[in-house]
């Protein structure tokens, strides 16, 4: 393509997000991630057990200062996702039409879309509470209520239909209710997944909150569901045996575990939660 | 001093024991068809009291058929009037409350103190609570027009016989399901009494069925195809086979399991009061309790004082016949609870922690346990980390607020924990930091219908009781 006096691309090398850096895969793997047409486009990493380890590591640190922070403060932080994405609109729309070989203004409705579902998320941090929490009339001077907490550390896989999309949604839910996350990429389309990836490493979001890993699903699904430190999974984007197979191995620990049909509902975030109810006597 | 009492026995008079029991299946009593029975006695006399239908799979199937055709009249009836069902089962319950007390405590050794004035109430309270929601189910979270699931399995535990059916039964039927329900082994009679109940209250055939047995008996209602969800009250080992069991059937499941509560004590904790708290969180219900306050995590500087202060309660504690209204302490529920009592507490010793019992007489015939702690425990101990479900509290200092919150959380169970303090401020913050899905400040134990109960991590899925009980019942948008 390039005529001898044309500007040469500067291309990018696509990398793992853990702990707010841009590792490689520790195991040296990549594979070929070719366009709609067939054509090579990029060589991203091939997330291996050990860094699906690190990324649950850097989601447990994270998830302290996380899950504590105002749901203001979360609800500013998914905002600001927002905020960023909107900038990198072409580039996201660039990446979607090469990958998923739609047309550009189907491409650019996933972006704005995705866009709005942070948007929509943001200002579900600091409600969720009030509407799905409680106070409870117990028989008895006691003062008891209910209040949904982040479950923990969840995982997550996209499904391929509509890569931005999906992930977005994945993430966005986990995070509205205070979890930390460990997203694994379409591993088809990975790419979009791998930008916003930088969009959330200029977010705002502490490191570790969201990492993001491309490789095989198949592959890292086992891991994910033998794993006793992730307390929960969306296996959205799994096929029907992998998800069961990763529920059997989920039971070691009791992963709360959920694949979904619908994107734009409080529910979402709500199974990534758990109610805490507190009793304390009324009394002189 | 010593304080004697006279004994006050409750009489059994108002109970009549039938020699056999059979299944309830479709509104009527039925034989299993293999004919076979097993045994349930008074774990504080060993005394037999009755033979029981033994459920196998033909009989479950039965079961799920009679629940099926039933869920065609119940889950279409007008909501309002299923819910007068369910303020029926309430006022009868509350009607016949002194024959279920002392049937419980007959067939389960809790002393009819409890029976009388914790389970039986709190059994019919749950009903009267889910009869008002049968016709707001709109507004119970889960979006407008919530489905019910269909056939739901349930199975429930010895601890708590006939509260954990309410726990099961009333939201399920309030939401418009229909139930199979499988007693615990050692502990059919209040459901079988529970089974009259529906008849009197003349609710539909079939609506609730129940089949008694074991294990397997269990295992044919969780594999059984034709049920929709399943609710299982008991062990976290049993709890995970059947999360892998349902894996990939699509199965609704709600799991209440084990516990290892952390009671935790503050430095400017009112004393007397924490000293009730203590006792009443591990030696309610014979420490027999899922949610039971079973570490004590104790400031260091007020341990010596606290501990001598409980030591004088414990020998206060009066143990033996659960029938006398007197009774604090009852039966361990099976031989087989008591052996693994036993075991975890030897275990205590052997590892080096420190054993105090109170001295109260054991009675010769039945299963007892003393009220029992241990001091200078290590969190690496058994009796730290494993639930033993009997009267046992293991003892563990701490020093800071933070060191407290990493031991109390230090376990792979969320289900309870307490808190005791005068500071306002440290109690709201204690709550916030454990991760356990019921929190007690300054009380212990205490049970509500109108009050979410359930537990994190390996606690369970779901909630019991409140909206977000009720909720687990309906499929809404997700």
């Amino acid at each position: 393509m390039a005529s001898s006096n044309s500007r040469i691309d500067v291309k990018k090398t696509y990398k793992l997000f853990i702990g707010g850096a841009f590792p490689r895969s520790e195991s040296g793997r990549t594979y070929e991630v070719k366009d709609a047409k067939g054509n090579f486009i990029a060589n991203p990493s091939l997330a291996s057990r050990k860094d699906l380890r690190d990324a649950v590591v850097a989601a447990r640190t994270a998830h302290g200062g996380w899950s504590s922070a105002t749901a203001f403060n979360r609800g500013q932080i998914l905002y600001r996702i927002a905020e960023m994405m909107e900038g990198r609109t072409g580039q996201f729309v660039d990446e979607i039409v090469a990958l998923e070989g739609v047309t550009p203004t189907a491409a650019k409705k996933q972006v704005e879309e995705a866009i709005d579902l942070w948007v929509w998320y943001s200002g579900w941090c600091d409600k969720i509470g009030s509407i799905y929490g409680s106070t409870n009339a117990v028989s008895g001077s006691f003062y008891n209520f209910t209040i949904p907490e982040s479950l923990g550390v969840v995982a997550t896989f996209a499904p391929s239909k509509q890569s931005l999309l999906g992930l977005v949604q994945a993430i966005a839910t986990a995070l509205a209710g205070g979890n930390t996350v460990i997203a694994v990429a379409s591993q088809k389309y990975p790419l979009p997944a791998i930008t916003l990836s930088e969009v959330l490493g200029t977010s705002d979001v502490p490191g570790g909150v969201v990492n993001i890993l491309t490789g095989s699903s198949a592959e890292l699904a086992p891991w994910v569901g033998s794993h006793m430190d992730i307390d929960g999974v969306d296996a959205t984007g799994l096929s029907a045996a992998q998800e069961k197979e990763l529920r059997i191995a989920g039971a070691d620990n009791l992963k709360r575990i959920f694949s979904f049909k619908e994107s734009q509902t409080p529910a979402r975030v709500l199974s990534f939660m758990e109610n805490k109810t507190v009793w304390h006597p009324i009394g002189l | 001093m010593t304080f004697e009492y006279s004994s006050a026995p409750e009489s059994k008079a108002i109970v009549t024991i039938d020699p056999v029991y059979k299944l309830y299946i479709g509104g009527k009593f039925v034989a299993p068809k293999s004919g076979k029975t097993f045994t349930t006695i008074n774990p504080a006399t060993e005394e037999v009291l009755a033979k029981i239908g033994y459920a196998e799979k033909a009989d479950v199937d039965k079961a799920v058929k009679a629940a099926q055709a039933a869920l065609k009249i119940w889950s279409k009836m007008a909501p309002a009037e299923r819910g007068k069902y369910l303020y029926r089962i309430a006022r009868i319950m509350q009607e016949r409350a002194r024959e279920f007390a002392v049937l419980e405590t007959m067939d389960n050794g809790k002393p009819i103190r409890e029976t009388r004035d914790v389970d039986v109430p709190l059994a019919a309270a749950h009903f009267f609570y889910h009869a008002g929601w049968a016709d707001k189910l709109d507004y119970a979270g889960v979006g407008t027009n919530p489905k019910p699931y269909g056939v739901v399995g349930q199975i429930i535990p010895w601890n708590f016989p006939l509260l954990m059916l309410a726990w099961k039964i009333a939201p399920a039927l309030a939401t418009g399901n229909t139930v199979v329900l499988k007693p615990a082994e050692t502990t059919p009679l209040t459901a079988m009494l529970f089974a009259q109940v529906c008849e009197q209250a003349e609710l539909p055939a079939g609506v609730v069925n129940i089949v008694t047995g074991d294990g397997a008996t269990g295992a044919a209602i969780v594999n059984h195809p034709d049920i929709s969800k399943i609710a299982f009250t008991g062990s976290t080992d049993v709890g995970k086979l059947i999360a892998r069991s349902v894996a990939g059937t699509g199965k609704g499941l709600t799991l209440e399991l084990g516990g290892k509560g952390a009671n935790i004590v503050f430095e400017d904790a009112p004393i007397d009061e924490t000293v009730e708290g203590i006792v009443n969180g591990i030696f309610f219900n014979q420490g027999h309790v899922c949610c039971a306050g079973s570490r004590l995590l104790v400031q260091e500087n007020i341990q010596d004082e606290l501990l001598e202060k409980l030591k004088r309660r414990m020998e206060l504690i009066r143990l033996g016949d659960p029938l006398d209204k007197n009774t604090d302490i009852g039966a361990i529920n099976s031989r087989e609870q008591l052996n693994k009592i036993t075991e975890l507490s030897n275990s205590g010793d052997t590892e080096g922690a420190e054993r105090f019992s109170a001295s109260c007489a054991i009675p010769s015939k039945g299963f007892w346990f003393p009220p029992t702690i241990f001091t200078g425990v290590t969190q690496a101990h058994r009796i730290a980390t494993e639930e033993i479900f009997g009267p046992v509290l293991s003892v563990i200092s701490f020093r800071t607020p933070q060191e407290a919150i990493e031991k109390a959380n230090n376990t792979p169970y969320g289900l309870s924990a307490g808190i005791w303090t005068d500071k306002g401020s440290r109690i709201l913050w204690t709550a916030k930091h454990l991760r356990a899905g019921v929190v007690w400040a300054n009380t212990f134990n205490k049970f509500d219908p109108a009050s979410p109960f359930g537990g994190y991590k390996e606690s369970g899925w779901g909630r019991e009781g409140g909206r977000h009980g009720l909720s687990a019942y309906l499929k809404g948008a997700k």
